[in-house]
């Protein structure tokens, strides 16, 4: 991690949002198999209850074990006047990554870090140690996608919050067809800054095929993933972004065709006939990353 | 920390507890806990709760639990709370009862 908290590129399928102020659910958050487990200030935490949430996720980061999943906790927003002192509770606590929502430019991470570096130096955390992602929940939020994106070295992602998004834009949530632009629009901001891009929630957590066909829509995209609301959701999420292994083969096939090329000297590599260049190998490696990821995330 | 009124935090869902504080001016810390799992582990949640009072320079109070299965973390983030909140404390120190 090279003194810091979070790891920059890692297995991202799901993110389990975790309300702050429920012990129990917190409790059993680890068992479910998220890659990523983020606990909740913000909307599942009503206004009069905001201290004790605070409280019970500074308790539960210190004390409690979630092996090597990713620690993210979403913070209310700093205009709200909440946002620093959750940054206050969770920064010494040690969160992997402080989730931002409603990041409406760059000045919002901007700010948020200048906040996160101050809380870092005053309790001796080296700065820079933790890690940030940003919720993009406006129209106006989704034009700055790419200066967002670019606004720290510590973010880790960017996310569409959707719920928001759609009520900003004049419309309700349908098909998919009402989020093209949004996600399309982040998912680049995302890949020209070399950092993830996160889908929002599927909220029916009844309507297990309505959440699949999302799912293989936003995989198709090429995102790195999904938030998710209820565990149900994890398994099927992750089915959809584990390789096939006709899939998986071909990769090893080119990567053996690719090393028996260098092996040789030769420049020209191909593979049953077919001329294989950079971009196949560079989703050949991917490929390959990605199935040893789940490997070593279902082992742990 | 100087308690000003009677404050609760928690609630009775499993694996919660939930924590009533009254100041007292004399008699030091009153303890009445009710738990689920009482016999097992009582005496814990008990030192737990006095632990986290003492650090935080509670001398005197009624501190009524009723717990439900809570983790220690959550008996310690209960209890802080609620006393911060009978000490109408909004800034308070995260590294109660540690």
């Amino acid at each position: 991690m090279n003194g810091t908290r979070y790891v920059k590129d890692r297995l991202r399928r799901s993110m389990m949002f975790v309300p702050g102020n429920n012990p129990g659910m917190i409790a059993d958050s680890r068992i479910y198999g998220a890659d990523s487990i983020m606990f909740d200030l913000e909307d599942s935490v009503s206004l009069a209850e905001k201290d004790a949430a605070r409280f019970l996720v500074y308790q539960a980061l210190k004390t409690l074990d979630f092996g090597k999943k990713e620690i993210v906790v979403r913070v209310n927003d700093l205009g709200s006047g909440l946002g620093v002192r959750d940054l206050e509770a969770i920064i010494p606590a040690g969160v992997h990554v402080v989730r931002l929502p409603k990041t409406d430019g760059p000045q919002d991470i901007i700010d948020c870090e200048r906040e996160i570096a101050r809380i870092e130096q005053a309790h001796g955390i080296p700065v820079g140690a933790t890690g940030m992602m940003a919720a993009i929940e406006s129209a106006g939020g989704v034009l700055n996608a790419r200066e967002i994106a670019r606004a720290s070295d510590r973010l880790i992602g960017i996310a569409l919050g959707a719920e928001d998004y759609v009520t900003d834009l004049k419309t309700v949530r349908s098909d998919g067809t009402e989020l093209f632009f949004a996600r399309s629009m982040i998912l680049h901001a995302a890949r020209a800054a070399g950092i993830a891009a996160l889908d929002t929630v599927y909220s029916d957590v009844n309507d297990e095929e309505g959440f699949l066909a999302e799912v293989e829509l936003i995989h198709k995209l090429g995102f790195d993933g999904k938030s998710v609301i209820n565990p149900r959701q994890i398994a099927p999420l992750h089915r959809a972004f584990i390789p096939s292994e006709r899939d998986l083969r071909k990769a090893y096939d080119v990567i053996a065709a690719i090393e028996e090329a260098n092996a040789r000297g030769s420049g020209v590599i191909s593979l049953n006939g077919k001329m294989i260049d950079r971009p196949i190998v560079l989703r050949a490696r991917r490929l390959i990353a990605l199935a040893e990821a789940d490997r070593m995330a279902r082992e742990e | 920390m100087d308690l000003k009124r009677t404050a609760v935090a928690g609630t009775m869902e499993s694996s919660d507890i939930m924590v009533t504080v009254e100041p007292r001016e004399s008699g030091g810390i009153v303890l009445e806990l009710t738990s689920s799992v009482m016999k097992q582990y009582g005496r814990r949640i008990e030192q737990v709760i006095r632990e986290t009072a003492a650090e935080l320079g509670v001398e005197n109070a009624l501190i009524c639990a009723v717990d439900k299965g809570a983790l220690d973390c959550t008996v310690r983030a209960r209890t802080g709370a609620a006393l911060f909140r009978a000490a109408e404390q909004e800034n308070g120190t995260w590294e109660v009862g540690r």
